[in-house]
């Protein structure tokens, strides 16, 4: 093995291949800037813009279910168009370019001590390509018969059907051409990503001395370069089969009485396709949030990850399986009974390294010095949330449970808790906990604390009734239950509650939002490492990080990430760049 | 970064095999020692474009293997009349013989340029991209034919409309990439030719400098679509 630890007094070898593009105008620093930072910021603007839309839709949706007949303006159609750009928007255009094209893109040059990302010229083409998928969705708002209204699976053959809201009209174009220009421009950021995490660190930077933050969107970007070309595939195909009329997707159907063209295609295909990359997107999601609680919970708790290495082989390790469970969204598609017992038994096995991270993140709390700040705050909650929504996972992922569940309430519950709700609150808790180093201001406190008390409760208010929503077989995806009998009695209202709820929790982002722009000004001066944090990006010479992130010389990394409470060191955190031994370190030899 | 800078700034000498790669995964800068950022992205990507390939190729497996109607038989619909007699997948086999032909002029501009021979290198890959737009030249007159004959994406004379939608799907597809092949062959064969490599002229785009190894990139990305294309003729003509 080489020994990784550099000894004191050697200049840090700059690598040769950094060269940066320096601004020269307004425009080129702030605008067309190939500055990982900037472009992060513009990503996670962007992606909060498109979220608020994607949330307006949300109570729009919840005006109609909630109270039902009342505003004539949601008509079913415009409800299953809701429905479906809610979903996608939240899952890809929010969600994935949030914790990849912002976090990622932000965090990754300055926690492995690098200048940039390998390729900034790339890098900043992916957000404007990026861009341009957003704007080509929302352009489809615009288009006649307005946005597709398919479900955000986009299952054929209804999504190219004429009885489908866009689906004759511009709606399905527009969506399956933003999800090509979206895949386009990730895969320029990933690849970014992956080789700056591989061959762009720091000297002492190992890979098992990333901080999880990095290991989290590191295997989340791998991920998603091997899961996208299932989705790109699947949306060229239905393109095909939507504009030239192939039957890729399209078995012979017959509409309105007359039979169509399309004759011998396969839906089922689509389905597999769509899930294959469907089932890693929910990973790509939550490992990045996997990632940056565990550096929350360490940072807050002053106290090293339990377990590191585990940490990081559960990470990887889910990434591996998430390919091979796909199925289990197709139960009710049918399928052998052996592919059932296969995909069932995949699934569950996920059980065990997610069990291992919750383990690890309470463990680390256990005994630890923990402060209730307002990042902590979220990670708790959101350890609390992943539980839930991970147990009725359990449920959903057994075939003969799953199968009588399907396409209720229960799972619109059970994916918003564990993939909307949880990794959500890791946003917050991360924007929380690394604002001030992008701006140099703490966000208001009390108006944190509302927004994360609200935010906390209200989402248990608006989803454990649905839980039980669904177990009584209420489906999801009606606009309208015209028969109420099937509920029972004291369930009729729980919709109009839920709703209320929907539309506090929307209250308080707004409240967020708010101290996102007033905090930019009025917030109180953080300094360097308000949270006396080990991590590079807190140990920049200037706050924000200027263009090249370190200075004149790289860092060099002589530890872990995560030295807090060291006994007989100085000071109860050990910044990773710091040289010398100070006391029994926790750090895996 | 012929070779991978130690503490010391010494290069030393790095365990082989097994062992090597544990110690390359967990050393500090970067985990393939001896490679350049531009050729790990190369190769990244490469495996991104895999699965892209992977599943448009499986997709028309699945629908070849589950029609219920006569899949065309390529050995006929591919046949060309040469001399009075029909000869079996001869275009195919001379774009074939062609795209690999371009595969072995790729590897000598690679091998020219490491030797800093400009000219030869230029000349190599000017031929590569030719040899390149002579095979998009030849799947355009296959195109022409079989759209002359009756093929749509949605329907042919033969049998399963699924054939002409997977044709044209997967062999424009991979026409797309031979031709932004030749596109980027072209640009990098001017760079060589001008010696922008020698005096570390800055890219009009990204403004950063380039080396003789952008040569040895073009080509994994050239090699690459020459592979595709081997699995493209097995799985779709010999099948």
């Amino acid at each position: 093995m080489v020994d990784i630890t550099p000894a004191d007094g050697i200049p840090p070898a700059e690598i040769a291949e950094v060269e940066l593009y320096h601004p020269h105008s307004w425009w080129t620093k702030y605008v067309f800037s190939q500055d990982a930072k900037v472009i992060a910021i513009q990503y996670s603007a962007t992606a909060t813009g498109i979220g608020l839309v994607a949330l307006v839709l949300s109570w729009l949706m919840r005006l109609q279910l909630g109270f039902p007949g009342t505003f004539d303006f949601i008509t079913p159609e415009a409800y299953y168009q809701f429905i479906t750009m809610h979903g996608m928007i939240m899952v890809i255009y929010l969600l994935t370019a949030l914790f990849l094209g912002g976090f990622g893109n932000y965090l990754i040059p300055l926690m492995v001590g690098a200048r940039d990302m390998v390729f900034p010229y790339v890098n900043m083409l992916s957000y404007w390509v990026y861009l341009l998928a957003v704007l080509v969705l929302v352009s489809s708002f615009f288009a006649p018969g307005g946005p597709t209204g398919a479900g955000w699976t986009l299952y054929p053959p209804q999504a190219i059907m004429s009885g489908t809201p866009g689906g004759q009209d511009w709606g399905i174009i527009l969506m399956l051409s933003s999800l090509i220009l979206f895949i386009i421009g990730f895969t320029m950021g990933g690849l970014n990503y992956v080789v700056t995490v591989l061959q762009g660190r720091t000297r002492g930077m190992t890979m098992m001395r990333l901080p999880l933050t990095v290991w989290g969107i590191f295997t989340a970007t791998v991920m998603a370069l091997l899961a996208f070309p299932a989705l790109f595939v699947a949306c060229v195909m239905m393109l095909l089969d939507r504009v030239l009329g192939t039957s890729f997707f399209m078995p012979a159907i017959s509409e309105m009485g007359a039979q169509l063209q399309h004759n011998g295609g396969s839906p089922i295909l689509f389905q597999h396709l769509f899930w294959f990359f469907g089932h890693p997107e929910v990973y790509i999601v939550a490992l990045p949030a996997f990632g940056i609680v565990s550096d929350l919970i360490s940072t807050h708790a002053r106290k090293n990850i339990f377990g590191y290495r585990m940490m990081v082989w559960a990470i990887v390790g889910i990434g591996a399986l998430s390919f091979v469970v796909w199925a289990h969204h197709m139960y009710v598609s049918g399928m052998h009974p052996y592919f059932g017992f296969f995909f069932a038994t995949t699934t569950l096995i996920i059980a065990i390294p997610t069990a291992i991270k919750v383990y690890n993140w309470v463990l680390t709390l256990w005994r630890g010095d923990i402060h209730l700040t307002i990042p902590m705050l979220f990670a708790l909650a959101f350890i609390v949330t992943f539980v839930n929504g991970g147990l009725t996972g359990l449920f959903l992922g057994n075939v003969v449970v799953d199968v009588p569940l399907s396409d209720t309430m229960f799972v619109v519950a059970h994916f918003h808790m564990v993939m909307g709700v949880a990794p959500i609150l890791v946003v917050f808790g991360a924007i929380y906990h690394w604002y001030p180093k992008a701006t140099g201001r703490m966000l208001n406190e009390t108006l944190g604390r509302f927004h994360f008390w609200v935010t906390f409760l209200g989402a248990y208010l608006i989803f454990f009734p649905m839980h039980y929503l669904g177990l009584m077989g209420i489906p999801r995806r009606y606009a309208e239950l015209t028969d109420m009998t099937i509920m029972t009695e004291s369930a009729h209202h729980l919709n109009s509650f839920i709703s209320i709820m929907a539309f506090i929790v929307g209250f308080a982002q707004m409240v967020f939002l708010f101290n996102l722009i007033w905090s930019i000004r009025h917030g109180r001066e953080a300094g360097g490492n308000p949270w006396r944090a080990t991590t590079l990006e807190w140990q920049t010479p200037q706050t924000p990080p200027a263009h090249g992130n370190f200075g004149k010389d790289l860092p060099i990394v002589y530890r872990w990430a995560y030295d807090y409470s060291v006994p007989g060191a100085k000071e109860d955190f050990i910044p990773q760049n710091m040289p010398g031994s100070f006391g029994p370190s926790r750090e895996p030899a | 970064m012929a070779e991978t800078l130690t503490h010391t700034g010494q290069t030393e000498p790095r365990p082989a095999g097994w062992r090597g790669i544990a110690a390359d995964w967990s050393s500090d800068q970067r985990a393939f020692k001896n490679v350049s950022w531009g050729k790990a992205m190369m190769w990244i990507f490469l495996l991104s474009d895999t699965f892209i390939f992977g599943c448009f190729l499986l997709s028309y497996m699945t629908a070849r293997i589950s029609t219920r109607v006569p899949w065309p038989n390529p050995s006929e619909v591919f046949a060309l009349r040469i001399g009075g007699s029909d000869i079996p997948l001869i275009l195919i086999a001379i774009m074939t013989f062609v795209l690999i032909s371009s595969s072995g002029t790729m590897a000598m501009a690679v091998n020219f340029g490491y030797r800093r021979d400009r000219r030869k290198t230029a000349i190599l890959m000017l031929l590569t991209a030719a040899l390149g737009a002579t095979f998009v030249g030849m799947q355009a007159f296959e195109w022409t034919k079989l759209i002359t004959e009756g093929v749509r994406p949605w329907g042919n004379p033969w049998g399963a409309a699924q054939f002409g939608s997977c044709f044209f799907m997967i062999t424009g597809f991979h026409g797309t990439h031979v031709t932004i092949g030749v596109i980027f062959l072209i640009i990098v064969a001017r760079k060589v030719w001008r010696g922008d490599y020698d005096v570390g002229r800055r890219g009009f785009f990204t403004s950063r400098t380039g080396r003789y190894e952008n040569v040895e990139i073009m080509g994994l990305y050239w090699h690459f679509v020459d592979l595709v294309w081997v699995f493209i003729f097995a799985f779709f003509y010999l099948w």
